[in-house]
């Protein structure tokens, strides 16, 4: 079986993200990028289920600028075996991504797409079941746990309250919460080994095109300011403050 | 125009975040119905009926439909969409889970966890774990959005709309219910909570968390939330996540103990209206946006708080 893993280049997770002036977006000039959190879990989960023998090929694909390159190579150096990246330099919307990945899932055939549940710059949680949507396959969102046994996979996924376990035919879309597992760091040797894997560059002409967008953004703006408070000395004194100051206990 | 709003409900009892996606929808338009999709729902449906300014409740019951698996959700409302022109959800993880796949149904673009209504097509939401906000305008004859519940007031009751059930859609043919592990709380859940005690990294394991956290939450009788260190360490359960990854939540009282205030906790909590914040480092980030700030150990500043609750006749 094929594993398709899409991969996204957002900012750092550590850096703080800073409203542009002109309130046209955020500013990326000079910021450090690195591959979004949910998406190295996925490359992780489908790495580990390459090693348990369930997979033969772990396919990374991004759709971005040519800098993306660098964060298919991080997949790559984790474990992937060769990279598509589906080069645009437009921001595309989620159902613009959504329909370029079900051309190039098409074209791929996986068994399986394993992806993480949200990017953290549009914070949107909406490719992988829009995706799953769109291919007609089924799909299970916040995944905690994958088990794929023959023709299908039992996922435990994270829902409000607890735990919720279903069983998806194969192929059938995934996507990563944060506890399915912990991704590792790439050692200097598959480093090295993921500079000579292939990444095909591709246009989104190659697959289908970039449809048109339906959201426009009007502007970005900071949000308010909250301002720090007073500190207390004592539990006493806080206690004293939430219930005649405050008036919340 | 009329907007349908998809209840928050877990079968037996309709869930607040209901009433504050009516709000929303409400500002959209007079022409409000809500859908009650489950198993076994018409106490929920009543429930709903009672909104004051809801039009009509609509009801579709199946076995999926109960466990709110995303394709027999999707597959039951993308039809009833013809009759409507925006479908308001509340973003729990139901709602992420099934919102976009109506959209993609539809061929629209979903807009995901407004908090603000501006235009008939303007919403604002926040991106970068909330470090910005946008104001989106959708091009599309069809919205499907996802609402922050906590940034609406919640609709009051007075209305007695009629209820009507509709077909539930041909389900998941390639999706199966295995099973369930939702853990019995008799504490209010964390989304909707007028106080929360949040518990970080600083508790150093789970019988701690347990320990320190749970005794406080239940004196104050709140719900208890987790920083995700917390949760990455496993000292918490996911669903106890608060930020911008987890649960969002804005409680009259948030109790951050141990919590050093990372950008992804504080876009989860920082509309809650009294801050406190428990840390023995009085430069934390946290410090920045809480009111009330105690710089002391946990170890000592719990017990001394639960000493003061008693004193003040909690």
């Amino acid at each position: 079986m094929k594993i398709l893993v899409p991969v996204k280049r957002v900012i750092d997770y550590n850096v703080k993200a800073r409203v542009k002036s002109d309130q046209t977006g955020v500013d990326l000039a000079n910021v450090k990028m690195s591959m979004n959190p949910f998406c190295e879990i996925a490359v992780e989960e489908a790495v580990r289920l390459k090693e348990k023998g369930v997979a033969e090929e772990i396919i990374v694909v991004s759709i971005g600028p040519v800098q993306a390159q660098e964060t298919i190579r991080t997949a790559l150096a984790m474990g992937g075996d060769r990279g598509i990246l589906v080069q645009t330099d437009a921001d595309p919307e989620p159902l613009q991504v959504a329909k370029l990945l079900k051309a190039v899932a098409e074209a791929e055939g996986p068994g399986l797409i394993l992806m993480g549940k949200q990017a953290i710059d549009g914070d949107n949680n909406a490719v992988g079941q829009m995706l799953s949507a769109l291919l007609g396959w089924p799909q299970a969102t916040f995944a905690s746990k994958i088990e794929i046994d023959g023709a299908v996979a039992r996922v435990t996924r994270e829902v409000d309250g607890g735990l919720q376990t279903l069983e998806l035919d194969l192929p059938a879309v995934i996507t990563a919460d944060l506890r399915l597992n912990e991704p590792r760091y790439a050692s200097l040797p598959n480093i090295m080994k993921a500079k000579k894997k292939t990444i095909d560059i591709k246009s989104a002409d190659d697959f289908g095109g970039l449809s048109g967008g339906h959201l426009k953004v009007l502007k970005v703006t900071e949000p308010a300011k909250r301002v720090a408070g007073v500190k207390v000395e004592t539990a006493a004194e806080l206690v004293s403050k939430l219930k005649t100051e405050a008036g919340v206990i | 125009m009329a907007v349908l709003v998809v209840a928050d409900h877990d079968n037996a009892s309709l869930k607040d975040n209901t009433h504050k996606t009516v709000t929303a929808a409400l500002a959209l338009s007079g022409d409000v119905d809500v859908l009650v999709a489950g198993q076994g729902v018409a106490a929920v449906a009543a429930e709903a009926a009672k909104i004051a300014g809801v039009r009509k409740v609509l009801t579709a019951e199946s076995d999926l439909l109960g466990k709110q698996v995303a394709e027999a959700v999707a597959s039951c409302i993308t039809p009833l969409m013809s009759g409507y022109d925006a479908v308001l959800i509340p973003a729990t993880s139901a709602g992420k889970n099934f919102a976009p796949r109506i959209a993609a149904l539809l061929d629209v673009a979903p807009i995901s966890e407004i908090i603000e209504v501006v235009g008939p097509a303007t919403f604002v939401r926040p991106i970068y774990a909330g470090n910005a906000l946008e104001t989106v305008e959708s091009g599309d004859a069809k919205k499907v959005i996802t609402v922050r519940a906590t940034a609406f007031k919640a609709a009051g009751d007075g209305g007695s709309a009629a209820i009507e059930a509709v077909d539930p859609g041909p389900g998941a043919p390639k999706t199966r219910f295995l099973s369930d592990e939702l853990v019995k709380s008799d504490r209010p859940e964390l989304a909707g909570a007028k106080i929360v005690v949040s518990g970080g990294r600083a508790m150093g394991s789970a019988e701690e968390f347990h320990r320190v956290i749970e005794p406080l939450a239940d004196k104050l009788g709140a719900a208890v939330g987790a920083s995700r260190a917390a949760v990455d360490a496993g000292y918490a359960p996911n669903d106890y996540q608060v930020g911008q990854t987890g649960k969002v939540v804005a409680p009259q009282l948030y109790i951050a103990v141990g919590i050093s205030g990372a950008i992804q906790h504080l876009a989860g909590m920082k509309d809650s209206k009294v801050i406190v914040a428990i840390n023995k480092d009085a430069d934390a980030p946290i410090f920045q946006v809480a009111d009330y700030g105690l710089v002391a150990d946990y170890k000592s500043a719990v017990p001394d708080l639960m000493a003061a609750l008693t004193d003040a006749g909690h």
